[in-house]
């Protein structure tokens, strides 16, 4: 798998159990940090309407979608339980409590 | 090498424990299953509608053969275990077969009761109880005439009605003198007796079976005063008990059924026992309900989590007999003391009553209209004072609108493509479809599935009957105790009792205290403990802004295209010019798309971008607005009429009392949104009385109303009391708003609420108990010494800046 690295921003910039959204031209990404400090990222788009995750409550590796309640896996894009739907994830790694994200591997397509 | 686990039994409450295993600890067991009946499990509650032919075996099957073979469950069906042996922990089968077990799972199920009278063992005498009953019952009715039906409970006269569809001459024998004695009272056993005396079906009542005679077959019953009637076919449904024989051998402690702790173990450690041959807390229980509930927490014990008790379930029952909608729940024969409330009209077919003791319910019995079932149950259930609407109660919840009603006729004569959920769009046949494909037996799972009912919430009584009447009619909504969610076994009171209690000051303590089993919450938990605390610790507690939804978080609604909403505060809906220039000026500057007056008569502003909220922000509190909070579980507005300023008809200063209602309690965090208004006179164009809070302002001082909504149910408020003064207006708004903010489940609306605690209570400490009212407003004013703090203008300045700044890389 090739991966380009892009510095996005310091670990501490993104509230734990919380979020930050990254604007790049083709759409926004959603970077989630959670309670014991793993990053993840994914296209800030709920596969249900389209809902902005990044704005969705995160709890252990899932973030509730607020349109409609939709919970997401923060490591798959899948949806949990009953519902069906994928959201692209993204590679994310931290060194020196900076975070990097690679948009050129797509780990799964929706 | 994996555990084994054996399950004797393959019915429902068996091979529901198994499902729920599968979800927690799917590798965990290699799994063996023995079952009497050579299928897989079926839904043993239609067995009425197969032998009516409105099913076909297919369409009652929960879980076929495939199911078992995907799940790596080896299925011995058609086997009988006949012995235990728990000192070599294996089981052995009538054909011979042994397996071992690391762990043994009991669910056996009930046998039915057969009369100890001579003949009993005739051909042509069966019991009502599994697929080959059926099968026994639809050859007789093909090639004989008369069939005589002993017991006249529920599963009899389903025979017995199953058996008359099918051309045959039924009479049903009963032993005493009322038909369902157990479901139902004197009344409306009579009127269910000659419903079906009209229908053309026989009754021999307090008639005792002493024989049964024939040669090759059977030829007729004959009882204790000599008469005899002529019968081809006999079906005992006399009543069921707890199979228990298999376990008793083995030396398993029993009673009236296998006696279990409240984590479904028996006696053995290693033997786990579930469904109808069990006996906890000194109950058997034969409903689907309670049997789901105990799955439940089998299977968590089975997979080692160990953190779920089955604490027993109060039940209640709601069936269809050829027809007829019964409901039954509690005591519903009165006692000494007892006082009972009936409502009955003949010409509809109808009976209703109540059986009430110090104003709380003990029992009911409804027949015909059932519609209200639920709500008595949960009266009963929550030991509601009923006081304040005695004269009503029989008339129904009349703040149900008609989307609410659970008519389960009409919802079956319902065609498939007609909207039930208008929030979700989901049609009739979708919900149908999704209960009989994935085997759903509670309302959350259909909730989950399809999404039906979990909006607004309005449709849930059709979509409960539908759900009644595709599962079958033993279907009973009866929840124990509801959980706030799915990572705790808590009620919403046991959180706000143990943060009172035990002094609890953060989310982690909380969780910890109360053993929560996710170790950050979820979505539906995280922001009602945060509110939770945050009332108990105003000043102290510090406001977790990842445990807000997203609309408190970011203090703006969001919208659909994931834009925000802007609503500037505007106290008592007055307005001036300059005011109306500054709005104006926002909405130019930051090309606002839209602008709307609002219900509640503001001014809200439509498309905001998230990152262009703060400077929005600045500019209004620039010209002195404040947030409006129309985004908030919070104090929403405070809506007025001109009043005696201007009005011909004003009593009052409705408006000058709209503004100082609105300053003292703007910013105030809620339970649920909350609404205010004042009206200057009786006419009451500000609609007061659908407000959580509303005054009515009269000639003679201010009359104070609580508990309305204007939204999904419109309910017409309380009133509380009336009052002389501007002053006492706001003492008394003020303490209601605490005792609100301080005992109201989180997400529960006022209307709810008042109704589930009872007007009287809240009278008792708001109106006649003079210092708690004043401790209870010197708490809300001390909270809001906190919550004054204007979000918009902090933000303005900075705070919380990386929630509106997106980030932006190269590449």
């Amino acid at each position: 798998m090739k991966s380009n690295w892009i510095e996005v921003i310091a670990l501490e910039a993104i509230p734990q159990l919380g979020s930050r959204v990254i604007k790049t031209e083709a759409s926004n990404i959603a970077i989630f940090r959670t309670a014991d400090d793993r990053v993840f990222a994914m296209k800030d788009a709920c596969p249900h309407k389209q809902g902005p995750l990044s704005q969705g409550i995160v709890h252990g590796t899932t973030v509730t979608c607020p349109l409609h309640n939709w919970k997401i896996d923060l490591a798959s894009g899948e949806a949990q339980g009953p519902d069906e739907g994928c959201t692209n994830v993204y590679p994310v790694k931290i060194e020196d409590g900076v975070v990097y994200i690679s948009l050129s591997a797509v780990v799964a397509a929706a | 090498m994996k555990q084994r686990l054996v399950m004797v039994g393959n019915g429902m409450a068996g091979v529901r424990t198994l499902e729920e295993l599968l979800k927690l600890a799917p590798e965990m067991y290699d799994v063996t299953v023995f079952g009497s009946e050579p299928y897989g499990n079926y839904n043993r509650i239609m067995l009425s509608p197969l032998l009516a032919k409105e099913k076909v075996l297919s369409e009652i099957m929960l879980n076929d053969l495939d199911w078992y073979q995907d799940n790596n469950i080896r299925l011995y069906a058609g086997r009988q275990v006949t012995q235990i042996d728990r000192v070599h922990k294996r089981v052995i089968a009538d054909d011979g077969t042994e397996v071992e077990y690391d762990r043994l799972l009991i669910a056996s199920g009930s046998d039915p009761f057969l009369i100890p009278v001579p003949g009993v063992d005739l051909p042509g005498v069966i019991t009502f109880r599994d697929i080959a009953d059926v099968n026994t019952m639809l050859d007789a009715a093909r090639d004989y005439k008369h069939a005589v039906v002993i017991g006249g409970g529920l599963l009899g006269l389903e025979a017995a009605n199953g058996l008359m569809k099918h051309g045959m001459k039924v009479t049903v024998v009963h032993l005493l003198d009322s038909l369902m004695e157990r479901q139902l009272d004197k009344p409306a056993s009579t009127l269910l007796k000659s419903h079906l005396e009209q229908s053309g079906m026989q009754f021999a009542m307090e008639a005792q079976t002493t024989a049964i005679l024939g040669d090759e077959r059977v030829q007729a019953v004959k009882f204790a005063d000599g008469n005899e009637i002529p019968a081809d076919l006999v079906v005992m449904a006399v009543g069921i008990r707890p199979s228990i024989a298999l376990a008793q051998q083995a030396g398993i402690y029993c009673e009236r059924g296998i006696v279990v702790n409240d984590t479904m173990q028996t006696f053995d450690p290693v033997v786990y026992a579930i469904g109808e041959c069990v006996q906890h807390r000194s109950n058997c229980y034969g409903l689907v309900a309670p049997l789901f509930e105990q799955a439940k927490v089998c299977a968590n014990h089975l997979a080692n989590i160990g953190t779920s008790r089955y604490e027993g379930s109060i039940t209640s029952t709601k069936l269809k007999v050829t027809g007829i909608d019964l409901f039954s729940a509690g005591d519903y024969n009165e006692g000494e003391g007892d006082e009972a409330m009936v409502l009955q009209d003949p010409a509809s077919g109808t009976y209703k009553k109540i059986v009430i003791r110090d104003n709380k319910i003990k029992g009911t019995v409804l027949y015909g209209d059932t519609m209200d079932g639920s709500w008595y149950f949960s009266l009963m259930r929550e030991g509601t004072s009923i006081a304040d609407f005695r004269k009503t109660i029989l008339f129904g919840q009349h703040d149900v609108g008609d989307a609410g009603h659970g008519d389960v006729a009409r919802v079956m004569s319902l065609p498939d493509s007609v909207e039930i959920c208008g929030c979700n769009g989901v049609c009739k046949g979708d919900i149908v479809a999704a209960i009989s494909k994935q085997g759903l037996f509670t309302l959350e799972d259909v909730r989950a599935h399809t999404k039906a009912s979990s909006s607004c919430g309005s449709c849930t009584g059709l979509v409960e009957s539908i759900l009644a009447s595709t599962v079958g009619e033993g279907y009973s909504a009866a929840p124990s105790k509801q959980a706030m969610c799915a990572c705790t076994e808590h009620s919403h009171d046991d959180v706000i009792h143990a943060i009172k209690e035990h002094q609890l000051k953060t989310m982690p303590d909380v969780r910890q205290f109360l053993e929560w089993k996710t170790p950050d919450g979820c979505a539906s938990c995280r922001p009602a403990l945060n509110y939770y605390l945050l009332t108990k610790w105003p000043g102290e507690y510090a406001d977790d802004s990842q445990s807000r939804f997203i609309n408190e978080r970011a203090h703006g609604n969001i919208q659909k295209d994931g834009t925000y909403s802007v609503v500037p505060r505007m106290f008592g809906g007055l307005c001036t010019p300059s005011d109306l220039r500054a709005i104006a000026d926002v909405c130019d500057k930051f090309e606002v798309p839209e602008m709307k007056v609002t219900g509640g008569q503001r001014i809200d502003l439509f498309g905001i971008k998230k990152e262009d909220l703060p400077a929005v922000w600045k500019d209004l509190s620039g010209a002195g607005f404040v947030s409006g909070h129309a985004y908030g579980k919070a104090m929403r507005t405070v809506k007025t009429c001109a009043g005696k300023n201007w009005c011909r008809f004003g009593t009052q200063d409705s408006t000058g009392l709209g503004v100082q209602l609105e300053e003292l309690t703007w910013g105030s965090w809620m339970p649920h949104k909350f609404k205010l208004a004042v009206s200057g006179c009786p006419r009451n164009c500000a609609e007061a009385t659908i407000k959580d809070f509303g005054v009515v302002c009269v000639d003679s001082g201010y009359e104070l109303h609580v508990g309305g909504n204007g939204g999904i149910k419109v309910r017409v408020t309380d009133l509380l009391c009336k009052v002389a003064t501007e002053a006492e207006v706001l003492e008394y708004s003020g303490a209601f708003i605490q005792k609100y903010r301080e005992e109201a489940h989180y997400l529960e609306r006022t209307a709810p609420w008042v109704e589930r605690v009872g007007l009287s209570s809240i009278k008792a400490a708001v109106v006649d108990d003079v210092e708690q009212r004043k401790a209870l407003y010197e708490r809300f004013k001390y909270s809001q010494k906190f919550a004054q703090i204007d979000p918009w203008k902090a933000r303005a300045e900075g705070e919380a800046a990386h929630e509106f700044m997106p980030l932006r890389i190269a590449g």
